[in-house]
């Protein structure tokens, strides 16, 4: 190990901080804010190169450890570092952030210095949550995340941004007070924040199980606010419709995934595995309800609110399946969910920058105008859908066989249902923005068609999309090193078939004797 | 060990005495026309003079002196250190607040300073009439400080409710003193603590910690005891409530924390389960009306009930583990407790005519500096992680969790959940675009040098606090440490024996 592998997490984090401060001192003119983010977040970018370039591919276990005391009592370590789980959302997390600062170059004109900084500062909160392997580091990154996205929405609101950010922060700030009481809980139980320690003692049975579940509950609480699961989605259409863009795209559902990941199923499998039905039927009827909701939407933000309701449900579906290939395909389609919601964001906020409304009805037959919209924004749609060869197609095809396989037939069928309705949907958007009769809006305003600028991050995202659905095994190699359901329900249930047929037979000679 | 004189064991005391005693005579001397706003940087001198001696007074071998009625110990001078510099922040921060013609300028400077004198001397008591002594020098200064605006039709009010609500509440104390002292015969707190386990009458000494319990939870605000609260902080200046919200404050938790851990330790039975009910009370009450409230100052006198509550949470932890945790949670309140209150009083300037929560509105857009202040201090009182306010209530429910009161630390969180619905509602609206319609009373602000250092001090502070606390924690924890184990050579030689 050299040592800017040592550091290069900590760097990671840290570059796009001392962005911020360079912003925040540097006076708005010359549209410097937007220049130096840019700047700030390509590099972080890079830097995050470096992870996948350097991973010792085929070894389990974290990579690129940094593990240094940070508060003597109590014992908080800062102490980060990557697996298979976590290495390509954070190159994700870098890969969105220059999308989401040209997103905003243009529809951002008031108090950039402000935005840009938040704006790195959220991008400081994510990285951390995915790379921080001590407890009391995560809650902190995690609680950071919400500050900068509920301010930037009340600041950039399309219509009640503070009604909205309130709402956004209200629903996931309370959760998380019984989350900090489950940490302390370990804590005072087991002297340690460790991940890798706390995980030890929750297997070994020390701890009372009665406790854990509680404890266990309110870990899955908090991230099942932040997917958002099912019937905690409150929150989630207001802050699409009213977050910018750029922040819009980048908080999906990324942390609350990852943190089921991880810090649920990771950390509490008995408790996870007890949980897992509940959970299944939650996704399922999330994957189904946010697809209908998604068909009737007459705003296109708000369907995307609903599509991803229905998209991270079935990512749900995936880690609570709690099967090898599901949750490889839930980490892929985090990954290729990213990709293709960047897209999407990119060219519907695009739209709106220049038509000024975000009402499905007022657009019609753009196909003509805008040609080169219209293609990216088809491909990025069928991505969205899951047709082969484009990336969303192996990890819905991956979550929903294993589902088919190791879980339940039915609730399979039915999210399997679902995804056709999410074709419906995309395609009837794609149809109804840019074909049919030319609109009333379309004719009125004579718009150009994708900048330069635009172009020249929406190629790169279409063909990543290509890439990651033709060769997934570029992904999945290291995915694969870093997921570990708990066990396969299915050899469990073989395991308990196994155990339950002596006990059977055992007691049929006495039932006979009894006859 | 070799002796110390006594003198040195109340310097910061003196320091600060003779700064008032200064700043008053040349405010006598000089003529009436003059500016007085140097004296104002006189008693900012005074009070980091007292700081540093605070600070060298470590350096003394821990004990009491004055016929063991004042102590020096890790103890005194963490609380001597933290009200000294909030006492500093609040005179940079009227300085250049305090409109040049305001009456009685000079005697402004030299009560805040007394004030100081009496906080100061509260912390180190160990006598329970020099205890009386000390919440009365500074209970008046404040009781003055907070009717400075006469001309308003609050000020006066303000100043005569607490006046008379405070003087009630110091009657209950010095009535629980007088219990005390039947029950044990002394009212050197060493002394009492080695007594009061065999006082013949037990009732006498619950009664005595009962009143006492009413006259201290009242100097903190914590419910029932809070009523005060909302009107003095609206009729105060600000600068004053940015003083009046922390140090005395400061100044009584560390006496409740003397009269619970070191005097009465033993009747833990008791007060545990008392300061459990208050505690849980106070955030409830004061979240629930703060969500209520439009005036800003109104809503920030709500949340300081609710910080009661939070601290008060640190009490059931045990022993050098709650004391420490409830120190430490006072350093972090008053960081950005005298933050808020900074921002406020320039955003509403002296008259307040800025003062409901709308016309915060865009405040970011207005001034962008005050802005991000406002809602760095807002987000700290919410607690989030990475500011002073999130280890404050991190060390305060960790001793919670710790002393099997695990309820309590579930309410305190579900209750900071709540809290972050009216914080949030401030920063939200003042991180708004500013609407078309509203009238711009006052443009922008004036931030002068002095203040820039206040809410600099106070922005580090909380800052520092949030990413490395463990210096303050040690401090804290060394506190706690002398608390536990007061020093053997105050006790009298000889074995302690009732009065006949």
């Amino acid at each position: 190990m050299t040592s800017i592998d040592q550091s290069i997490l900590t760097l990671i984090l840290l570059v796009p901080l001392a962005g911020a401060v360079l912003v925040a001192l540097l006076p708005d003119r010359f549209k410097l804010p937007n220049w130096i983010t840019l700047t700030t977040t390509l590099i972080t970018f890079l830097l995050t190169l470096h992870l996948p370039a350097h991973f010792a591919s085929g070894q389990t276990g974290f990579q690129f450890e940094q593990n240094v005391p940070w508060i003597e009592s109590p014992a908080i370590f800062y102490h980060v570092g990557v697996d298979g789980l976590s290495l390509w959302l954070v190159v994700l997390v870098g890969l969105l952030a220059p999308i989401g600062v040209v997103a905003s170059w243009n529809t951002i004109q008031t108090r950039r210095k402000v935005f840009y900084s938040l704006f790195l500062v959220q991008q400081t909160a994510m990285v951390g949550v995915f790379v921080s392997l001590d407890l009391m580091l995560y809650y902190g990154f995690w609680e950071l995340s919400l500050v900068p996205m509920a301010i930037l929405i009340a600041m950039y609101g399309r219509k009640e941004g503070p009604r909205a950010a309130l709402k956004f922060f209200l629903f996931t700030f309370i959760p998380s007070a019984p989350l900090l009481v489950a940490i302390l809980w370990l804590y005072a139980k087991t002297h340690t924040f460790n991940f890798a320690d706390l995980q030890y003692q929750t297997a070994s049975g020390v701890l009372p199980a009665s406790a854990l579940f509680w404890v266990a509950l309110a870990f899955l609480s908090a991230f099942a606010v932040k997917v958002p699961i099912f019937p905690l989605h409150g929150w989630l259409a207001d802050t699409y419709n009213e977050a910018p863009v750029a922040l819009a795209m980048i908080v999906a559902g990324k942390l609350g995934l990852y943190s089921m990941f991880r810090f649920h199923v990771g950390l509490f499998p008995a408790q996870a595995r007890a949980i897992a039905p509940l959970l299944i039927a939650l996704a399922v009827i999330g994957v189904l309800y946010g697809a209908c909701l998604a068909l009737v939407q007459r705003d296109f933000w708000r369907l995307m609110a609903f599509a991803a309701l229905s998209h991270l449900s079935l990512i749900v579906l995936a880690i609570y399946g709690l099967t090898f290939l599901g949750w490889a395909g839930g980490v892929y389609q985090i990954l290729s969910h990213g990709v293709v919601d960047g897209a999407l964001f990119l060219l519907l906020g695009a739209l709106e920058l220049r038509y000024a409304t975000s009402v499905i009805n007022s657009y019609g037959g753009l196909a003509a105008k805008l040609p080169r919209t219209t293609s990216y924004f088809v491909i990025a749609a069928l991505a969205m859908i899951g047709l082969p060869m484009l990336s969303g197609f192996i990890g819905e095809f991956l979550i929903l066989s294993s589902t088919f396989a190791g879980v339940s037939r039915p609730w399979a069928i039915a999210a399997a249902v679902a995804v056709i309705l999410g074709a419906a949907y995309m395609l009837w958007l794609v149809q109804r923005l840019f074909y049919g009769p030319e609109s009333a809006l379309a004719t009125s305003k004579p718009s150009a068609d994708l900048r330069f600028g635009e172009l020249a991050i929406l190629t790169p995202l279409v063909v990543l999309m290509l890439v990651m659905g033709l060769a997934p095994n570029l992904w999945l190699n290291t995915i694969r090193t870093g997921v570990h359901p708990p066990e396969d329900i299915r050899s469990l249930q073989i395991k308990q078939n196994s155990s339950a047929q002596p006990a059977v037979t055992a007691t049929q000679p006495t039932s006979e004797a009894q006859r | 060990m070799t002796p110390v004189h006594d003198i040195y064991r109340i310097l910061p005391e003196v320091i600060l005495t003779l700064t008032g005693v200064v700043v008053m005579l040349i405010d006598a001397t000089l003529p009436p026309a003059w500016p007085r706003r140097s004296l104002g940087w006189v008693a900012a001198m005074g009070t980091t003079a007292a700081l540093w001696a605070s600070l060298w007074q470590l350096s003394l071998p821990e004990g009491a002196g004055f016929f063991s009625t004042v102590e020096t110990s890790a103890f005194t001078v963490f609380f001597h250190v933290l009200i000294c510099g909030i006492v500093l922040v609040a005179l940079l921060l009227s300085l250049d607040t305090l409109p040049e013609n305001t009456h009685h300028q000079g005697e402004f400077y030299a009560l805040i300073v007394f004030g100081a004198v009496g906080m100061c001397l509260l912390t180190s008591a160990v006598e329970l009439l020099v205890v009386f002594i000390a919440l009365e020098i500074s209970s008046i200064s404040t009781y003055i400080l907070a009717g400075w605006r006469k001309h308003t039709g609050r000020g006066p009010e303000a100043a005569i409710k607490y006046f008379l609500l405070g003087s009630f509440a110091t009657a209950f104390l010095l009535y629980g003193i007088a219990l005390i002292f039947g029950a044990t015969g002394t009212t050197q707190i060493y002394q009492v603590a080695a007594l009061a386990p065999a006082a013949q009458n037990q009732t006498l000494v619950l009664a005595g910690l009962a009143l006492m319990l009413v006259g201290i939870l009242f100097k903190v605000s914590a419910a029932p005891f809070h009523v005060w609260t909302p009107d003095v902080y609206e009729g105060a200046p600000s600068p004053v409530v940015a003083l009046l919200s922390t140090a005395p404050k400061a100044a009584a938790f560390a006496l409740l924390l003397r009269v619970v851990y070191e005097m009465l330790p033993n009747l833990r039975s008791i007060w545990a389960p008392l300061l459990w009910i208050v505690a849980v009370l106070s955030m409830t009450v004061g979240n629930l009306a703060a969500l209520r409230q439009q005036n800003v100052k109104r809503m920030l006198a709500y949340s300081a009930i609710a910080h009661a509550g939070y601290l008060l949470a640190a009490f059931a932890g045990i022993g050098e583990i709650g004391i420490a945790a409830a120190a430490f949670y006072i350093a972090a309140y008053a960081a950005m407790n005298v933050g808020i209150f900074a921002v406020i009083t320039l955003v509403a300037g002296y008259d307040e005519q800025l003062s409901l929560i709308d016309d915060y509105r865009g405040l970011i857009y207005r001034s962008p500096m005050l802005g991000s202040l406002l809602i760095f201090f807002l987000i700290s009182l919410i607690g989030i992680p990475f500011t002073g306010g999130f280890f404050g209530k991190f060390y305060s429910f960790t001793a919670a969790v710790g002393g099997g009161a695990i309820w309590l630390a579930i309410i305190g969180l579900l209750n900071s959940g709540l809290a972050a619905a009216y914080y949030l509602r401030l920063a939200l609206v003042a991180a708004q675009r500013p609407s078309e319609d509203q009238k711009i009373v006052a443009p922008k602000p004036a931030v002068g040098a002095a203040v820039i250092a206040a809410l600099f001090l106070a922005a580090a502070a909380t800052l520092v606090l949030g990413i490395i606390p463990g210096a303050t924690l040690d401090a804290a924890q060394s506190a706690a440490h002398t608390l536990q184990a007061p020093p053997q050579s105050a006790l009298p030689p000889g074995p302690l024996q009732f009065p006949q």
